[in-house]
């Protein structure tokens, strides 16, 4: 049986699928942050992977036409981009600071919280690209001399977390501004972040996808600098 | 044939993106050239929006899953995280609920004091900025 699973064309797909569709229908019946359908489709493709004796390797081949379709639709994201274009020009130089505040508190946060758990350098370039695109993450990590897949697991993870409490966060810290909000979560928890502000608004989605670019590109920057620091 | 022409032509932005990626000795993704490339497409009108509208509300909407086997991915790599999971995740979430604070509030800010506070603008579809305070 277990052969099965492992050859079968459409299992992984399908398990991703059927996973995320739970955690639409929990969000749906609790309205609680930890019901996340992106958090609840990866504990259960896990949970899964797992009772079904498939390996990482193999799932992530059979689902890898999910994978495909990631760059095609974060190209899209400049689609509301364009739509908001009037919103951006007029509110350039907030915008602009608010994402470069972003990525200085990523950075300084980063620095200080390394400092206080005594970590090693390595361990600390691995860190500090955690708030941008995988993609570009992973380049700074490497070229820093980091872990590599730490930084795709904390980028990740960061994203999951930026996803889930995005509303929340928003709440307690009163940003109640959907131009604000956008920045806030694109800065911080990126395109799976972005995926929550598409959901949350036209504005918030266009903002978010436009602090993706600029933080990411600030932070390539930025984290060469913060990396002599230590 | 509508949906065919439009996945073609985020397929060309995306294979662009890609030699650009593999070509420029830039430490930038296919997916952030392709942004670019699309945005200025549309600027200058060479690309409509509706030529490609369906096609990106769905891949936009259908987005989350698409971070599903990276996401699993962590079943891997938690074997390395394992020894120090309680400083890496400490900082994870610090930081980004940090981040997500400062630069909102930044935004939000300026936004406010240089008094261009215009609430039918600042809030189409009619969301009620007041809600939150």
């Amino acid at each position: 049986m277990n052969e099965f699973f492992e050859t079968s064309v459409f299992f992984g797909v399908f398990i991703s699928l059927l996973s995320y569709g739970l955690g639409i229908v929990l969000k749906k019946k609790w309205k609680l942050a930890i019901f996340n359908p992106l958090l609840i489709a990866v504990a259960v493709t896990i949970l899964c992977l797992c009772l079904l004796h498939v390996d990482y390797a193999v799932y992530k081949e059979g689902a890898a036409c999910i994978s495909f379709l990631l760059t095609p639709a974060t190209i899209c994201l400049a689609v509301p981009l364009y739509e908001q274009i009037e919103l951006l020009k007029k509110n350039y130089k907030a915008i602009m600071i608010g994402i470069i505040s972003g990525v200085l508190t990523s950075l300084t946060s980063v620095f200080l919280l390394v400092l206080l758990f005594r970590m090693d350098y390595a361990s600390y370039v691995t860190l500090l690209p955690k708030s941008i695109t995988t993609a570009i993450g992973m380049g700074v990590s490497e070229e820093l001399g980091g872990y590599v897949p730490i930084t795709v697991a904390v980028i990740i993870v960061t994203g999951v977390i930026g996803n889930m409490l995005a509303e929340t966060i928003c709440k307690v810290f009163k940003i109640s501004d959907p131009v604000a909000k956008g920045v806030a979560i694109g800065s911080s928890s990126h395109a799976i972040g972005t995926a929550k502000a598409m959901e949350m608004g036209d504005v918030e989605g266009a903002m978010s996808s436009l602090s993706i670019v600029v933080s990411g590109i600030l932070t390539v920057i930025g984290a060469n600098v913060f990396a002599q620091f230590m | 044939m509508k949906y065919l022409k439009q996945f073609g032509i985020i397929l060309l932005i995306s294979f662009i993106g890609e030699m650009l990626h593999v070509l420029l000795p830039l430490p930038v993704p296919a997916s952030i050239y392709g942004i670019a490339i699309l945005f200025l497409c549309l600027e200058c009108k060479i690309i409509k929006v509706e030529d490609i509208k369906e096609t990106s509300v769905f891949l936009i909407e259908i987005m989350p899953v698409m971070f599903i086997p990276a996401a699993v991915g962590l079943m891997d790599s938690w074997k390395i995280i394992r020894p120090s999971l309680l400083p890496y995740g400490i900082i994870t979430v610090v930081t980004t609920v940090a981040v997500m604070a400062v630069s909102g509030r930044v935004v939000q800010f300026i936004m406010r004091r240089r008094g261009k506070r215009c609430p039918e603008e600042m809030n189409p579809g009619g969301r009620d900025r007041g809600n939150y305070e």
